[in-house]
């Protein structure tokens, strides 16, 4: 049996030329990733923290500038022609041909596979799997959104992989599809066996899917581990505050950070979050010290910790913000 | 090998089934070269007795012209479907299957090899309704549409490997707009070479386009120069495999930008 890990990488370091820019753009700076067998493991971080170059490197589409790569045991810069063998990719754009049908992707597919006669009727089991069998000798480009993700789980499927990648699976899909997406993802690893790593930027998503996942951001992996273990790290409650308008956020924050109990106090724009361990009995004082200071709060609450603050203790962002940041600036996936 | 060639047959039948849903987009293809046909055919049709043009139907003279001219005028756009291939994330799919690189080069080859022949044929048959007498025959038909073919492989797989390298629609019409007519009018397909001034015959020596209009209309002739015409076609033939190779060799590059 090859090692215990799906999925090791270590030091990525991946930089792509941009025009007007001698530096190019660093889109993975030291990427480190270990992924254990049968696991679905996410990805999570915000566009352009260097998911999708990830999953680029480890289907052998993309060859890193540094670092080293192993999937299903296979050195993914030394063999990857058994790489590709091993593994079934759902990218973030479709792939699958519209100008064929459905069945026929998935028959073409099978036979690139090495699959020859049995890609027919692997073919017809997925499409049933997937609900695409009434649809299956349709053109692919009258199918909607969420078919068309379906098929190109489906097409990801077709020989049996190892090792599935997702990357951003869920996105543009309505929520309907996305509750039936996920549904599926969720039988993969149980019923198959299979290890799924998916890229997400929706943090909801990571929470529910992933066993464990891997917070990515500016090209490195900033914590990895159970959801529930990183937010269990922060200890605590959260009190988030709004402050009133025309306040200065400076203030409010020595006012709170002489508080006892109050921790990891965070200004972002004219939102504050702190930590507490107890945080509904933490309230009163803490409204009265805002009053003192001259800055009073507009809005509380108290609220569980979050993978948004995970997110956030970790890079001084809030998600949202990050999110925006990226689409100000270039976008490249 | 073996799956080099299984891998050629699968997606070229993908290619192939594709044309085959939509016939008419071969047919329509068709209409800019059956105007060059009719309409230069008429224009020009005293060109023929220029001194020196050596006499003859000008119709018939035109014909290699128009369908070399074709090959090359139709395959200079599959830059652009490798782009839309590109787009849509389907070369991904492949280039992250076992899919043999160069049968993924040779499907378009194959799709090509294909559409050309058949608008040759087509081109040849209006040709032939329109009064040419083409003494040639099948022999000199087969001939000519190899040619064709030869001719849309190289400038198929040059616009493939631009597409893949330059990844912007604009540059394949920018080769387009800077290679069609200079080759086209730099060869023998609407006047002799021996009317060019001398500089231009030289530089017509060496137009792969000329060599298809030659061998197609020596092919297609009363008395046609066999020798000659496998010289041209032989020299089609290693030019086509060249830039099949180096169409291959742009998905290193491509993998690098991706």
């Amino acid at each position: 049996m090859p090692s215990s890990a799906a999925i090791e990488a270590q030091g990525l370091v991946k930089t792509y030329a941009v025009r007007g820019d001698k530096e190019g753009v660093r889109a993975l700076d030291g990427l480190d990733v270990t992924v254990p067998r049968g696991a679905v493991f996410g990805l999570l971080g915000p566009n352009g923290a260097g998911k999708s170059t990830t999953i680029k490197i480890l289907t052998t589409l993309a060859r890193p500038d540094e670092g080293t790569a192993i999937v299903d045991g296979i050195d993914v810069l030394r063999r990857p022609d058994r790489v590709r063998r091993a593994i079934g990719v759902v990218a973030q754009r479709s792939g699958a041909d519209p100008g064929a049908t459905g069945r026929e992707n998935l028959v073409l597919q099978g036979r690139l596979h090495g699959l020859g006669a049995n890609a027919a009727s692997r073919a017809d089991e997925l499409l049933a799997r997937f609900g695409l069998t009434g649809a299956a000798g349709r053109l692919v480009k009258t199918y909607s959104g969420g078919m068309q993700r379906r098929l190109d789980v489906a097409l990801g499927l077709v020989h049996r992989p190892e090792v599935l990648f997702l990357d951003e699976p869920t996105t543009g899909l309505d929520p309907e599809s996305r509750a039936a997406m996920w549904e599926e993802i969720t039988r993969l690893a149980g019923e198959d066996g299979m290890t799924v790593l998916l890229t997400t930027h929706y943090l909801e998503e990571a929470d529910r899917l992933a066993g464990r996942i891997a917070i990515v951001d500016r090209g490195r992996v900033v914590a990895e581990g159970p959801p529930d273990e990183l937010k269990g790290a922060l200890h605590g409650d959260v009190v988030h505050l709004e402050l009133a308008a025309e306040t200065d956020p400076a203030a409010a924050r020595s006012a709170l950070q002489d508080l006892q109990g109050i921790r990891n106090v965070l200004v972002a724009g004219d939102a504050i979050s702190a930590r507490s361990d107890d945080g509904a009995s933490a309230v009163p004082a803490i409204l009265a010290a805002l009053q003192t200071a001259g800055a009073p709060a507009a809005s509380v609450t108290v609220a569980r910790p979050s993978l948004d603050d995970v997110y956030l203790r970790l890079t001084g962002r809030r998600y949202s913000e990050s999110e925006d940041l990226v689409a100000e600036g270039a976008n490249r996936s | 090998m073996t799956t080099t060639l299984t891998h050629t047959w699968y997606l070229s039948g993908r290619r192939l089934h594709a044309i085959a849903r939509q016939p008419f987009v071969i047919v329509g293809n068709i209409f800019q070269p059956a105007i060059w046909l009719f309409l230069f055919g008429e224009l020009f049709k005293r060109v023929a007795e220029i001194p020196g043009f050596g006499g003859g139907s000008y119709l018939d003279y035109l014909i290699p012209g128009v369908i070399a001219m074709n090959a090359m005028n139709a395959n200079m756009w599959a830059g652009m479907g490798t782009l839309e291939e590109i787009d849509r994330g389907t070369l991904n799919r492949f280039l992250v299957s076992p899919a043999s690189r160069v049968a993924l080069m040779n499907a378009n080859v194959v799709e090509q090899a294909v559409t050309t022949t058949l608008q040759s044929i087509i081109i040849l048959l209006l040709g032939l309704l329109a009064g040419a007498e083409l003494p040639g025959g099948l022999a000199g038909a087969a001939a000519m549409v190899a040619a064709a073919v030869l001719v849309g492989i190289v400038f198929g797989s040059l616009s493939n490997a631009a597409g893949m390298v330059l990844r912007q629609r604009e540059a394949i019409i920018g080769i387009y707009i800077v290679f069609m007519l200079p080759l086209t009018f730099l060869s023998s397909a609407f006047m002799p070479t021996g009317l060019m001034p001398g500089w231009l015959r030289h530089i017509a020596t060496w137009n792969p386009l000329d060599w298809a209009v030659r061998a197609g209309r020596s092919a297609l002739s009363t008395n046609p120069e066999w020798g000659d015409v496998s010289v041209r076609l032989g020299g089609l033939l290693a030019l086509a495999i060249v830039c099949v190779a180096v169409s291959v060799a742009t998905f290193r590059s491509y993998q690098k930008s991706v």
